[in-house]
């Protein structure tokens, strides 16, 4: 990864990368060591001493039934979001790649809510299904259903899953789109002289080339779900009703900063810390490696 | 297309066209609710047909006093605080990545590869799950409430030095030797050389970069108390609770679409760029 032909050893490399080892050092490496220290602490009741303590903060985390809850809380969201959006993406892009005139005006059409902040996308889902006001409630009305999510869990969960997957269709729609239209149009054709339709085309052979892209998205959609979903929660249900919509990283902000529990929210930051780590080794050793066909 | 099937083709444009219908729903009802007054807006059912108050709503939103009863910037301001943060934080990953990944694939220096896997590291530590800490020492150092505050700590980038490094390890090695011959310092080199070569790169970087930037949410709620520090985003969130009292859906929905209109105005006339740019970055 060095070139071949390079500069001699002088000191403008290091000028050059001060700037950001600066900030890695101040703004990321020092901050994730202190939420390491301090969830080894116990701060006493009154916040004025705090005790060394090992691991009691992660036991009292593994004992804790919110924690757990929270934990297969946020697996199941962020496995709906995936599962939602995912599906989603690859419908259209299916057909968008039969389209050979007026594919390009389709995808336009589709990539936009990538731009919208998740708080927004929460803010847009929770006027249209406003319980007083919204237009959905209004005719889900008709059907008898009854939508309230200030007060059902299950409508609170339904309704920030659809908010997360709509602002990920267009994420997932483009990267399915690429994959399938990378993939050798003799294939396709040779299928089609040997009598497979369409659909036939499109389970056998073009699902099973796009696998890889199919991995991908899903790590990255899980990555999604788990860290980038706070604004939808936030704006949408902040947490609620109960704890029905809180997941992990809400959680973190939730004892953190509004309960103060120092040890026991920087004991999760940790946790969560681990997970991101083994979700990026995963994406780097099995994403890098593409599957050959 | 392989064959002709007439009947398939009519199936794929009905899918394709209700598919975009259910995308650009959200989109379409926030714009008719900033499209009507607020009388209308309390009235079941809400219209889905715009209306004729767009261009009130917009000068009461921008200039007037925005959502009554809060007392928050008025949105000109927070538009402002957005695009001056947006513009910071791509800017600056931006500036620090491209002279990292110089360093790192142009000299050979002592503690190249601890540099190395120090930017690292940071892909594997999001602000999500560092937020108290990190708040700690931006606090420490006077940076609460400020356009410091708000962009520096998001600046480091390992993605886009990634990319970078990508980018310089394509250069053949006979333009640096050719630059030398020559008689360019590195500096030189970088500048009339390198830069010109990945400017696409950068363009495409700067695409999504710039919304990531705008659209950041968590960090500011933190680190801004000051009203006037408030960007456009973050004050849905407090509409939002406002709302609960006076619902006045037509103007959290205008500031809504205002928030929606410069990021989105980017992916649509930049599409290849950002195309690009989102296929580089996660690689």
């Amino acid at each position: 990864m060095l070139k071949r032909v390079h500069f001699p050893s002088s000191p403008l490399p290091y000028l050059l990368v001060a700037p950001q080892l600066a900030i890695t050092l101040v703004f990321f490496i020092w901050p994730a060591s202190q939420a390491m220290y301090q969830s080894f602490l116990i701060e006493d009741a009154f916040g004025l001493g705090s005790e060394f303590v090992w691991f009691e903060n992660f036991e009292v985390l593994w004992e804790d039934q919110h924690y757990l809850d929270a934990f297969w809380r946020t697996a199941i969201f962020s496995l709906l979001v995936a599962a939602l959006s995912m599906g989603f993406a690859l419908v259209l892009a299916g057909f968008a790649q039969r389209v050979v005139r007026g594919a390009m005006a389709y995808r336009t059409l589709l990539i936009w809510p990538y731009a919208v902040a998740p708080v927004l996308a929460g803010a847009l889902w929770v006027f249209m299904f406003n319980p007083t006001l919204g237009i959905f409630p209004y005719f889900l009305d008709f059907v008898g259903i009854d939508w309230n999510h200030y007060l059902n869990g299950n409508q609170a969960m339904a309704l920030v899953v659809m908010a997360a997957a709509w602002k990920q269709v267009a994420y997932n729609f483009l990267f399915y789109l690429a994959a399938m239209q990378s993939i050798p149009n003799s294939v396709i054709e040779a299928a089609a002289i040997d009598g497979a339709g369409p659909g036939r085309r499109f389970f056998n052979i073009i699902l099973p080339l796009i696998s890889p892209t199919t991995f991908f998205l899903l790590v990255i959609n899980m990555v999604y779900a788990f860290f980038e979903t706070f604004g939808i929660i936030h704006a949408v249900t902040q947490g609620g009703p109960g704890t029905s919509t809180t997941i992990l990283v809400y959680k973190v902000f939730n004892d953190g900063f509004v309960g103060l529990d120092l040890g026991g929210s920087a004991a999760q930051s940790v946790v969560l810390m681990v997970l991101v780590i083994a979700m990026t080794v995963v994406q780097f050793r099995y994403v890098e490696r593409k599957v050959e066909y | 297309m392989v064959e002709r099937r007439p009947l398939t083709s009519l199936l794929t444009h009905f899918v394709l066209v209700l598919g975009v219908i259910a995308i650009a729903l959200p989109i379409w009802i926030t714009f008719v609710a900033a499209t009507h007054d607020q009388y209308r807006m309390n009235q079941v059912p809400l219209p889905l047909w715009p209306g004729t108050h767009l261009w009130d709503n917009l000068s009461q939103t921008l200039f007037g006093a925005g959502l009554s009863g809060t007392e928050g910037a008025p949105v000109w301001l927070m538009l402002f605080n957005s695009l001056a943060m947006a513009l910071m934080i791509s800017l600056g990953k931006i500036a620090i990545s491209l002279l990292s990944a110089f360093a790192i694939v142009y000299f050979r220096f002592p503690f190249r590869m601890t540099c190395f896997w120090m930017i690292f590291i940071t892909l594997m530590l999001p602000v999500e799950v560092r937020i108290l800490p990190t708040f700690e020492v931006v606090a420490n150092l006077g940076m609460l409430n400020s356009y410091w505050g708000l962009s520096i700590p998001l600046i480091a980038s390992a993605t886009a030095t990634f990319m970078f490094r990508q980018v310089f390890l394509t250069v053949p090695d006979e333009m640096l030797e050719s630059a030398r011959i020559d008689g360019a310092g590195p500096m030189r080199f970088f500048w009339d050389i390198l830069l010109p070569l990945s400017r696409t790169n950068i363009a495409a970087l700067f695409v999504i970069l710039f919304i990531f930037g705008w659209n950041q949410y968590l960090w500011p709620l933190l680190i801004t108390t000051d009203t006037s520090m408030t960007t456009i985003v973050m004050s849905i969130k407090q509409m939002l609770e406002a709302a609960e009292q006076s619902p006045q859906w037509n103007i959290i929905m205008t500031t809504a679409l205002l928030a929606m209109i410069p990021p989105i105005f980017v992916v649509i006339s930049m599409q290849k760029l950002f195309v690009q740019g989102l296929t580089e970055t996660d690689k």
